[in-house]
């Protein structure tokens, strides 16, 4: 048994974190610049509206180490309380700022109440006062205690604020016994503000004020020694305005007398903090003597000061680092701004630059493109990583848009002047095909290294992208897809542009291309160039040979008698090693079906799940396969440790976690899924018999021709279901499942030309449904279907497939042939019950969707199919009662 | 007459179960939930589990008395959803006050049978009716349009009101507690805390003791509206309640560690009632009673915790289990509360 638990009266606050102020804390950094009394530059960005940028403001402060950020909207040209909750409205959806307590401050009580109405933390009221006397005082102290809040008290009474040692401490001595006998405020929860004032202003009644203070501030924390005692410190320097180095040499100093009398917490510029040891010794004493007021006869020490001031004024001072590339010249910031991808000051920075040029063209020619330059040879150097290149591509696509009313104005006027230079490259995923994620990063990628992209999206038809490239002169072509029908599509877009006699390089990508298949089928198509880019970073290397004159000659002479020799080495694969339809039947997987006792599913029928939890789905996330679609190789979660890769992986995987969250919270994505179970028999020539509600439906499946040692079965998923003449029944189930609404999101990023964000949801889209796929699985596994009811498996171990039973997806390895998805769409319907489509290759829409067949013999496995001769073809069509031809189109990638 | 104080500081007491999972089993059909009252009312009314406090009152007040047998010493009112706000989605604003009033009174009612018909009194066995005080269906730190985080369907005022007219209700019909409950925006909570503490000094009479529980969302350990477990009670122990605890969204397996936290971290008494497991991809909770039984009363060994009990899927089966798995264990002692930074000599 424990003994009871002793509490500590520690002041106590919150964010979306705690802070807990212990005597050990030793100060706490209020941040100062969201404050619009305090920085022209927050007032500014708050009265032209600008939120999105007024954020960034807090997350420079929470980023400097401020531990509380001070919010102020008191601007005569405001309207402070609508200000105040908008801004903290929308501070809350920011994690990263919010994470620490707020801070809400203004003179006006009708802000203060109006901003702890939007902080479900644990705030600080800045500041109420007795100056109107203590009914008025308790008043508001109360309503700031029925918010929990602690409070800021400004010694300030009825007869005005307080300025020497004496009064500061009455004042406080006299509020703290109001707070804590009328309202029981608990002491902890009550912070001072004695009055910081500014000292070394020639007047000698003012030189005491830094003492005042400090010894304030001791005889409080004597007296009453939960409290608190806070202060604005830049008050005391403000004679010295403009001349930084002096100034942060005094608040130094006054700080390390303050704290040490108990000072705990202040109200500064956490990012401009000197550090006491550091300050010129010279210059630290001179400080000591104005703040303690010694030596300061006939403000001798101020004269001291402010002479020595002046030297180190001229000799300045290196501005902060993180701001310094502020002052560079505009070429340079835009520059700086396209490395490391920040969007903040772009639209300022790309107008400053467009009235510098004669043309806003030569703008995105010149300074911009050459900052594009500097990314995509950092990228090639593996310096830079995609997601970053994917942040520096925002910025460009920013700074363009500002650009674009201003090119098309040149345009009307001018149309022969506008003509740009830039070599253009048109991106398509070819008819029948959706899926894009792929041709999204390699658009990203050749945008930031200069060249001109036309995206034309998904399920493009092969006239409409040679129309298009026509009409745009574009230099290279460049399809995509991840479905093998898609593979005869890029075949016809090849043998179109022959008829057509265009002499574009055409560049093919995606999951299911291969240079094997390009060399024999896509290359003979078309004389002036196929070329296979195995990624997105290839693809940069790629184009710029073929465009330039001299490299692209003897790039496409190599590439062509590396196809060749592709040609020779798939023509001469000896075809000994398939054995015929009929052997490879009787070689088929044996389980012993007599021992086998299935379990019969517990759920019937078909059966459609709606508005699944998205973070139970979450849960089953496999991240490899996202850093891979990043291009960053390694397995999760070593990737977040690699040497070289490692802290972009982590920023990245922070992005795309706080993302998902997002997902999940505001319910971005629709899982649904369908999914039915019924008696199956198999009869050794590769049907299966499914008795639906709707009548029986035949399976076909293909069989491995591949020849094996002696005793190796040859397999078919057919095997995994028990064959009609060993008696007794058997079970199998199908599947689908999607995720809905992506597109939305993926489209709303899309416009704002957040190509980072967008590609993210996008991956993120296609890794939930995987998720639910796996996790429904798991269901099915336990309880919808119950024949591993027992089964306990990690996450990890789900990934590694340790289960009971498979779910092969047709048009994948071990059934390759799509066209059976069309039975398992009417078996389940689908498209009726949770709107998956097909196109004409039957790829699945929305593209984040998948589906598949149940298998749960514990002894069903995976395989690959291989490659399978003309006699199961012939078969296989017969069975489906396909002519041969359509079998062969659906077929052609694994027939011999 | 023994307070709530005088037993908690004696034994760990046992707050009810579900209340919409009793309810679901008795299948009640649309015409059920209407009654003679709401016969013609405009909108579907099934699945409106407090306005049965109305129109089958005998239900609730049932369903009531089976917690009391199976060994609760808290009952919860079933008044869930019973604001103005949340009612809005049956077109019942206008019956908010009133539904509160009619559930104190089905829970009282309980109460008073169960001491007639075990000849004993509050004196000997006292059991306590708490008004539940639910999170509303709108939240004031999350905006629900996403490409508008400033935005909030709802303002703090409309909270506060909707919550003061709950409390009124709740008080009006006789609870000895209030409960705010399954708070997943903190800021939520502190509107309801304020309209106790306004209607308080309003009225003069001092509030009600206070028993608030959070809801942790997910194994990260934070609420929906993003706060860890410490900076959730650090947001809320202004209301100096009398007992702080989590309730709902995980079973007691995935609760454990968040309960032992807070009971390090709470100057008051700490609650738990969680739910009978995770739910199955059906939805349904089907952790049994034995087994919830089994992680409370580890809890209670590990002197963590004062009031457990069960929230969704749980029966009056999981509290009978509960309540006998804790009976003999000594409950959490209450923190010591220092009023100085000078560390004693013990310490």
């Amino acid at each position: 048994m424990s003994e009871p638990t002793q509490i500590k009266p520690y002041l106590r606050l919150a964010g979306l974190e705690p802070l807990v102020i212990r005597p050990e804390t030793n100060f706490v950094n209020v941040g100062e610049r969201t404050n619009v009394t305090g920085s022209k530059k927050f007032a500014r960005l708050i009265r032209e509206n600008l939120y999105e940028e007024a954020l960034s403001v807090a997350r420079q402060q929470v980023e400097s180490g401020a531990q509380v950020l001070d919010v102020n909207m008191d601007d005569a040209l405001l309207d402070g309380k609508q200000a105040m909750v908008t801004f903290l409205n929308l501070l809350q959806s920011e994690p990263d700022i919010a994470r620490i307590p707020i801070m809400i401050d203004s003179s006006k009580f009708e802000i203060i109440e109006a901003g702890l109405k939007c902080v479900q933390g644990k705030c600080i009221v800045n500041s109420i006062s007795l100056k109107e006397g203590e009914e008025k005082f308790l008043e508001q102290a109360r309503i700031c205690q029925r918010f929990g809040a602690s409070v800021i008290i400004m010694a300030f009474d009825e007869k005005g604020q307080a300025d020497t040692q004496a009064r500061k401490e009455a004042i406080c001595q006299r509020a703290y016994d109001l707070l804590t006998q009328k309202l029981h405020y608990a002491p902890q929860d009550i912070i001072f503000d004695p009055n910081i004032f500014a000292v070394a202003t020639g007047l000698e009644e003012h030189n005491n004020y830094g003492v005042d203070f400090i010894e304030a501030t001791r005889t409080i924390k004597k007296r009453m020694p939960l409290t608190h005692v806070s202060g604005g410190v830049s008050n005391l320097s403000f004679s010295f305005r403009g001349n930084e180095p002096v100034r942060e040499a005094m608040h130094a100093v006054f700080l390390y007398h303050a704290i040490r009398a108990g000072m705990d917490m202040g109200i500064v510029n956490a990012g401009q903090l000197a550090v006491y040891d550091e300050i010129e010794p010279q210059l630290r004493e001179l400080c000591e003597d104005v703040i303690l007021n010694r030596n300061n006869d006939n403000n001798e020490a101020t004269e001291k000061l402010i002479t020595f001031a002046e030297t180190v004024k001229a000799k300045g001072k290196t501005a902060v680092k993180d701001e310094a590339w502020r002052s560079a010249p505009v070429e340079d910031r835009l520059k700086h701004a396209l490395i490391h991808g920040i969007t903040d000051h772009i639209d300022t920075d790309t107008e400053e630059a467009r009235q510098k040029y004669p043309k806003p063209l030569d703008l995105i020619e010149g300074p911009l493109m050459n900052g594009m330059n500097v990314v995509g040879d950092l990228f090639g150097a593996g310096k830079m990583f995609l997601p970053q290149v994917v942040k520096s591509a925002r910025v460009m696509k920013k700074s363009v848009a500002w650009l674009t009313p201003y090119i098309e104005e040149e345009k009307k006027n001018n149309p022969l002047a506008a003509q740009g230079s830039v070599p253009k490259v048109l991106l398509a995923t070819v008819k029948g095909d959706v899926h894009d994620i792929g041709k999204n990063i390699v658009g990203v990628v050749l945008g930031c290294n200069g060249y001109e992209i036309i995206d034309m999206g998904v399920m493009v038809p092969a006239d409409k992208i040679l129309d298009k490239a026509q009409e745009e002169n574009v230099n290279v072509i460049g399809l995509s897809g991840l479905i093998t029908p898609s593979l005869d599509e890029m075949v016809h877009v090849a043998s179109e542009m022959k008829r057509r006699g265009m002499n574009q390089p055409l560049l093919i990508g995606g999951a299911t291309t291969s240079r094997m298949h390009t060399a024999v089928k896509i290359d003979p198509q078309y004389e002036h160039g196929v070329l296979h880019v195995l990624d997105a970073s290839r693809s940069v290397t790629v184009v710029s040979s073929l465009l330039n004159k001299e490299q692209k000659k003897e790039f496409l002479s190599t590439t062509c008698s590396e196809y060749e020799s592709l040609r020779k080495q798939f023509a001469n694969k000896d075809k000994k090693n398939l054995i015929p339809y009929t052997d490879a039947v009787t070689t088929k997987e044996y389980f012993d079906w007599k021992k086998y006792q299935p379990v019969a599913p517990k759920q019937k029928g078909t059966q459609v799940w709606k508005n699944i939890d998205l973070a139970t789905i979450a849960r089953y996330i496999d991240w490899g396969p996202f850093f891979i679609a990043w291009e960053m190789p390694g397995r999760y979660p070593q990737v977040l440790g690699d040497p070289i890769y490692g802290t972009e992986a982590k920023k990245l995987f922070a992005d795309a976690n706080r993302l998902l969250d997002r997902v999940i919270k505001e319910d971005w994505f629709r899982a649904e899924a369908v999914y039915g179970f019924w008696p199956a028999q198999s009869n050794n020539a590769d049907t299966i018999r499914v008795q639906t509600e709707q009548g029986e439906v035949k399976l076909e499946m293909l069989r491995q021709q591949l020849k094996k040692a002696v005793g190796q079965p040859t397999f078919s998923l057919a095997d995994f279901v028990r064959p009609e003449e060993s008696g007794g029944n058997d079970f199998m189930g199908g599947f689908a499942v999607t995720i809905h609404d992506a597109q939305k999101y993926i489209q709303a990023f899309a416009e704002v030309q957040d190509e980072y964000n967008k590609i993210i949801v996008q991956i993120l889209a296609d890794r939930m449904v995987e998720a639910l796929a796996e996790y429904l699985h798991e269901c099915v596994r336990k309880d919808f279907w119950g024949y591993a009811a027992e089964e306990l498996l990690s996450n990890e171990a789900l990934i590694r497939e340790e289960y009971a039973g498979i779910r092969p997806a047709p048009g994948y390895p071990a059934c390759p042939d799509h066209t059976e998805k069309l039975k398992l769409f009417s078996m389940l319907d689908v498209t009726e019950n949770i709107g998956i489509t097909l196109t004409e290759s039957l790829a699945m829409n929305p593209p984040a969707s998948v589906c598949g067949w149940y298998f749960a013999h514990p002894q069903s496995h995976y395989f690959g199919l291989g490659k399978i001769k003309e006699d199961q073809l012939a078969d296989y069509a017969t069975r489906k009662g396909m002519s041969l031809e359509e079998a062969t189109k659906w077929l052609r990638t694994i027939i011999e | 007459m023994k307070t709530i104080q005088d037993c908690l500081r004696a034994r760990i007491l046992v707050i009810d179960g579900a209340m919409g999972t009793m309810i679901q089993r008795h299948k009640l059909t649309e015409a059920d939930y209407r009654g003679a009252r709401f016969a013609d009312w405009s909108t579907d009314l099934k699945g409106n589990n407090d306005l049965l406090c109305l129109t089958k009152p005998e239900l609730i007040t049932a369903i009531h008395r089976e917690y009391l047998d199976a060994g609760a010493d808290i009952l919860e009112t079933n008044t869930f959803s019973s604001t103005f706000i949340a009612m809005a989605d049956y077109k019942m604003e206008s019956l908010a006050y009133e539904l509160n009033v009619a559930a104190a009174h089905c829970a009282k009612k309980a109460v008073e049978d169960w001491y007639r018909d075990n000849h004993t009194s509050p004196e000997e066995t006292p059991k306590f009716v708490a008004g539940s005080i639910g999170p509303l269906n709108k939240t004031l730190s999350l905006s629900p349009d996403v490409n508008n985080p400033g935005y909030r369907a709802i303002s703090f005022d409309e909270v506060v009101d909707a919550y003061t007219e709950q409390v009124r209700g709740l008080l009006d019909g006789g609870v000895d507690l209030l409960l705010i409950e399954t708070i997943f925006d903190t800021l939520n909570a502190k509107a309801a805390i304020y309209a106790i503490e306004k209607l308080s000094d309003e009225t003069g009479i001092p509030p009600l003791p206070i028993m608030i529980s959070g809801t942790i969302t997910d194994v990260s350990g934070r609420t929906l509206s993003g706060q860890t477990l410490e900076a959730f009670y650090t947001s809320v122990m202004h209301a100096r309640p009398l007992s702080v605890g989590l309730n709902c969204a995980l079973g007691a397996k995935e609760m454990r560690p968040h309960i032992e936290e807070l009971s390090h971290l709470a100057s008051c008494y700490v609650s738990a009632y969680p739910n009978a497991g995770l739910p199955n991809a059906m939805g349904e909770y089907d952790e049994n009673p034995e087994d919830t039984g089994h992680y409370l009363e580890d809890w209670a060994r590990n002197g963590w915790v004062n009031i457990v009990g069960g929230c969704c899927g749980t029966t009056p089966d999981h509290i009978r289990h509960i309540a006998e798995h804790v009976k003999t264990i000594r409950p959490r002692p209450l923190p010591v509360l220092l009023t100085t930074l000078i560390e004693t000599e013990e310490a």
